[in-house]
């Protein structure tokens, strides 16, 4: 007997004592959670968004389309950033103005070249406001996993409201589960001293937020 | 109403001040309280040290006992969630090991007209002040399965308010255990002393005069943790203090 | 009987000592219990805000438990649709039934890559099972990238929380932990490191990037995986989960098989609830969903490693088989008095704290002497039942699992049922128990026991000898009264006569 069979056997005869439930999954679990929390207007959930980034650390910036390609300069060269890595769906005029070499992902870079790289600028699938959380998914507009990972510095383009949801459940509605994703919410961090809460680990130790409406 | 004192197996041996006290502020309250002799223990120690089957016939007794009366009020917050939380899950045990629903039936009458006497001055009489005077100060603790079990929240602290010239100070850490738990304070000494005296220190840190709870077995180790640590705190079952008036103030 | 192996090679549930006498050096460990203290009381407070945060909790906390009731009624139609969904998304999915096994399949995954070190995102089930030291005997290195798994790998040491599991250590041991032993292992501690928490997380940094930009093989565990869609759900903080699940080329995860959750839709109960409960944050600051392989983002080759391992053991339990909705986020062991106290080693098991009283006895079996004391490792003081995200009535198993070894009785191990046989060294215990119940059945013996204590009552000692030392080694016992209260109310008709 292999050992799927054991143990898809020992599981049945575990719940033999069990009826099963045969009603339709969303009858046997009733949801009387919320969908959200609280009534906001659409700009009120930009408001909210902003607040909860900017409680764990991430800097938050506004501006307008015309103002993008400004704003990323500046940020790019307040940080003294040499090259900059670009998914390959980035906008081009969100970095239209920046000074840094672009560095234009591809499946050969190693991971040892992109650490070499400061930072990184990248869209994202759906941001969260109630939670303060980016969710990217592999789109072309933020590229694969490891270039929003490696480099020390993100910079993160938020179109809002648009892009903006309130809650964790409407965010899953929006995302696509056969894409890999990746959920942010500030720098990584650390409660493993003392079960306090340190800012930067391994992940990007600066996270910046533009809100792009 | 014709209301039955289920006093406990600890309070009638160790505590009978504290049985005297309820049947004091009960009777001033214009309650007829009657004390069915044949009384004995609800069977929490048994059961919640595994001995399940061996409280069952305690629990079968405690049904025999008072199933006639109206109420059955309890000066202990565990004993009155053992016999609302835990006898129903003896039934549907006995139930789950195929012996019917016998336990079940005989046990469901007692359930509902269980009150801790908190609970029953509060939710039955509707009294928060019950005229008592007790000229010291303070502090509670509200015992694991009185405030989680039974769900007493505030009722406690609204009634000691409510006494004259009781001064009523915040115990640090109030809802953390106190270490007792039962056979627990003998099989992990270690570990409930080190409870007991943590709960002590933060008593001692209020400086009150008093530790009240609603539960004997808990200040009995408390208790027992203050003067083997010579803490100059006593403690006080909540009924001793409701019970105190003017005329007749606890000594 | 063999007993299921979880964990801590080198500490079998054999040799633990039992857990009063395990807790016995902790209790009077100062640094220890100042440690424990400080960190369980910071996070205490802040939990209950992030949870206070959310309206709705009570229902959250109620579709969680229904959600995990429902998926562990249904588990082997879930199991295979997980393994149909996980397969067709580009993984391969190996089933194993106990540790050896598991264990026997990574490493043959990790040999046939021609790679001898992996990296780890920190996982319970390979902890479990002993990954770690079942890929040390194959000559594979497996480094641990959580902060916490990484002081406590450094420091040769056993973890004692299921978050962090280096929570017993201080910020300044965790200084010297790295000072000196960083080197042993790569990257050295940059020069003058202080204890600053901040200096020490850039020093992890700096340590672990060299292994995570040149690894090849990743092993995780997961936090959930979905049915439907094949996804795998893993909750972290640091970014090194991020490194592992995504760098290297082979991915190998290792998972219970009750992490499985039917739907995609109900990931919106947990990744609410967990984080909430576990770091007392809104969310995590990273979490990573995946679904097989993806062509040109992350490993070119899955692996999912199912592991039963006493699982369905505990599953046949119909009271025990609560502990299987735990979705391991250490609230139970934050809030708990025992555990602040104890310390998690004295639980001898990967599982400390209350889940852990729960949980490894029902997945080891209660035939050693730490599983069979862990049951009473608790006050049942109904804190943690309180704070679970999931509602498991952690008291209602603990005194379960209590009569399982005082009564014995029927229970499933390995796949077969058996009747335990009561537990050794309760035979007082039990006889007290039968006389107790005697006694209070029959009143009239009990009154006449009670009397003769009141009046013997000037000769009674104030201390005990023998058991009863447990309790006034440290307690004064209560001086027993001069009549019992039944002797009063007969004797004064209830009061009614007037006498005190």
């Amino acid at each position: 007997m292999s050992s799927r069979e054991r143990i898809l056997g020992r599981v049945r005869r575990a719940l033999a004592d069990v009826t099963p439930d045969e009603r339709p999954y969303e009858e046997a679990v009733p949801r009387e959670y919320l969908r959200e929390h609280g009534d906001r207007t659409a700009g009120q959930t930009v408001e909210l968004l902003a607040e909860n980034l900017a409680d764990y650390r991430a800097i938050v910036h506004r501006c307008t389309a015309e103002e993008v390609p400004d704003l990323v300069m500046r940020l790019l060269a307040r940080r003294g950033s040499q090259e900059v890595l670009v998914p390959p769906g980035l906008p081009p005029q969100w970095l239209a103005a920046a000074d840094p070499v672009r560095i234009h992902d591809r499946a050969a870079h190693t991971a040892a070249r992109l650490d070499r790289v400061d930072s990184v600028v990248t869209g994202c699938a759906v941001a969260i406001a109630e939670t303060g959380t980016i969710v990217l998914d592999g789109s072309p507009e933020q590229g694969r996993r490891r270039i929003s990972l490696i480099p020390d510095h993100h910079i993160c383009v938020v179109r809002v409201p648009d892009q903006v949801v309130s809650s964790v459940p409407q965010a899953l509605e929006r995302l696509d589960p056969a894409r890999p994703s990746t959920w942010i919410s500030g720098p990584s961090a650390t409660s493993d001293i003392e079960l306090d809460r340190v800012e930067g680990v391994h992940g990007p130790r600066t996270l910046e937020v533009i809100l792009l409406g | 109403m014709r209301v039955a004192l289920f006093l406990t197996c600890v309070n009638d041996t160790l505590y009978p001040d504290t049985g005297r006290a309820v049947v004091k502020l009960l009777t001033r309250l214009g309650v007829e309280v009657d004390f069915p002799a044949a009384q004995s223990c609800c069977g929490q120690a048994h059961y919640n040290t595994g001995y399940r089957h061996e409280a069952e016939p305690l629990a079968r007794h405690f049904a025999d006992v008072f199933g006639e009366y109206e109420a059955i009020v309890t000066p202990s917050g565990s004993c009155g969630a053992m016999v609302r939380e835990l006898y129903p899950r003896m039934g549907e045990r006995a139930r789950a090991e195929g012996r019917g629903d016998g336990l079940a039936r005989t046990l469901a009458p007692v359930v509902p007209k269980t009150y801790e006497l908190t609970e029953f001055l509060v939710d039955v009489l509707g009294v928060t002040d019950v005229g008592a005077r007790y000229p010291h100060k303070v502090t509670y603790h509200p015992t694991c399965h009185g405030l989680r079990g039974l769900g007493l929240g505030d009722r406690p602290r609204r009634l000691l308010r409510a006494v004259k010239d009781l001064e009523l100070v915040e115990l640090p850490g109030a809802e953390e255990c106190c270490g007792f738990g039962g056979t627990f304070a003998l099989k992990n000494a270690d570990v409930s002393t080190a409870m007991g005296v943590d709960k002590v220190r933060n008593a001692e840190s209020t400086g009150a005069q008093v530790l009240c709870a609603a539960d004997n077995s808990c200040l009995m180790h408390l208790g027992g943790t203050m003067s083997r640590l010579r803490s100059g705190m006593r403690p006080v079952h909540i009924a001793e203090i409701l019970a105190s008036t003017e005329e007749e103030p606890a000594v | 009987m063999s007993g299921t192996f979880v964990g801590m090679p080198g500490f079998p549930p054999a040799a633990h000592p039992a857990f009063p006498a395990a807790a016995h050096d902790a209790v009077h460990n100062p640094t220890l219990r100042a440690n424990l203290r400080h960190a369980t009381h910071t996070i205490r407070a802040k939990r209950a805000r992030a949870v206070g945060e959310l309206s709705d909790w009570a229902a959250l906390r109620e579709a969680g438990r229904r959600i995990k009731d429902h998926t562990l009624r249904h588990l082997d139609r879930y199991l295979v649709q997980l393994e149909e969904s996980v397969t067709a998304a580009g993984g391969t999915v190996h089933w194993a039934a106990d540790a050896d096994e598991a264990n026997r399949i990574v490493a043959g995954l990790v040999r046939a890559t021609g790679e001898s070190e992996v990296v780890k995102v920190k996982s319970m089930a390979t902890q479990e099972i002993g990954l770690n030291e079942a890929l040390a005997q194959e000559g594979i290195r497996a480094y641990e990238t959580d902060l916490a798994e990484l002081i406590v790998q450094l420091g040769e040491d056993r973890p004692s929380h299921i978050l962090v599991p280096a929570i017993h250590r201080n910020r300044g041991e965790i200084r010297d932990i790295f000072r000196t032993e960083m080197g042993k292992w790569g990257r050295p501690a940059p020069e003058g490191l202080t204890d600053t928490p901040a200096e020490l997380a850039e020093a992890a940094r700096l340590h672990l990037r060299e292994k995570f930009l040149r690894a090849r093989v990743g092993v995780s565990g997961a936090n959930f995986m979905v049915a439907e869609t094949g996804t795998l759900v893993v909750v972290e903080s640091e970014g090194n989960g991020r490194m592992c699940l995504t760098l290297p080329e082979t991915l190998i995860s290792v998972v219970g098989i009750e992490k499985v959750v039917p739907t995609w839709r109900d990931l919106e109960v947990f990744l609410q609830t967990l984080p909430r409960s576990s770091t007392a944050e809104r969310m995590n600051p990273y979490t990573s969903m995946w679904t097989g392989t993806t062509d040109g983002d992350g490993p070119r080759t899955f692996h999912l490693v199912l592991l039963d391992n006493g699982r369905t053991d505990t599953l046949a339990d119909e009271v025990g088989r609560q502990a299987l909705r735990c979705i391991r986020c250490s609230a139970c062991l934050n809030v708990c008095p025992v555990y602040e106290r104890a310390g998690g080693h004295a639980y001898g098991s990967v599982y400390p704290g209350p889940i852990g009283a729960i949980l490894s006895p029902q997945l080891r079996g209660t035939g050693s002497e730490i599983d069979a004391s862990l049951p009473y490792a608790s006050s049942l003081c109904g804190a943690c039942y309180e704070v679970c995200p999931v509602a498991i009535d952690i008291p209602e198993v603990l005194v379960h699992l209590r009569e399982r070894v005082v009564e014995g009785g029927p229970a499933v191990r390995q796949g077969n049922k058996v009747v335990l046989r009561p537990a050794k060294g309760h035979a007082a215990e039990r006889a007290a128990m039968r006389a107790a119940r005697w006694a209070f059945t029959h009143p009239g013996a009990l009154g006449a026991g009670q009397r003769l204590a009141s009046r013997t009552r000037r000769l009674h000692p104030r201390t005990l000898p023998g058991p009863g030392r447990a309790w006034s080694g440290t307690r004064d016992l209560p001086a027993v009264p001069p009549e019992p209260f039944r002797d009063w109310w007969r004797r004064t008709h209830g009061g009614k006569d007037g006498a005190a």
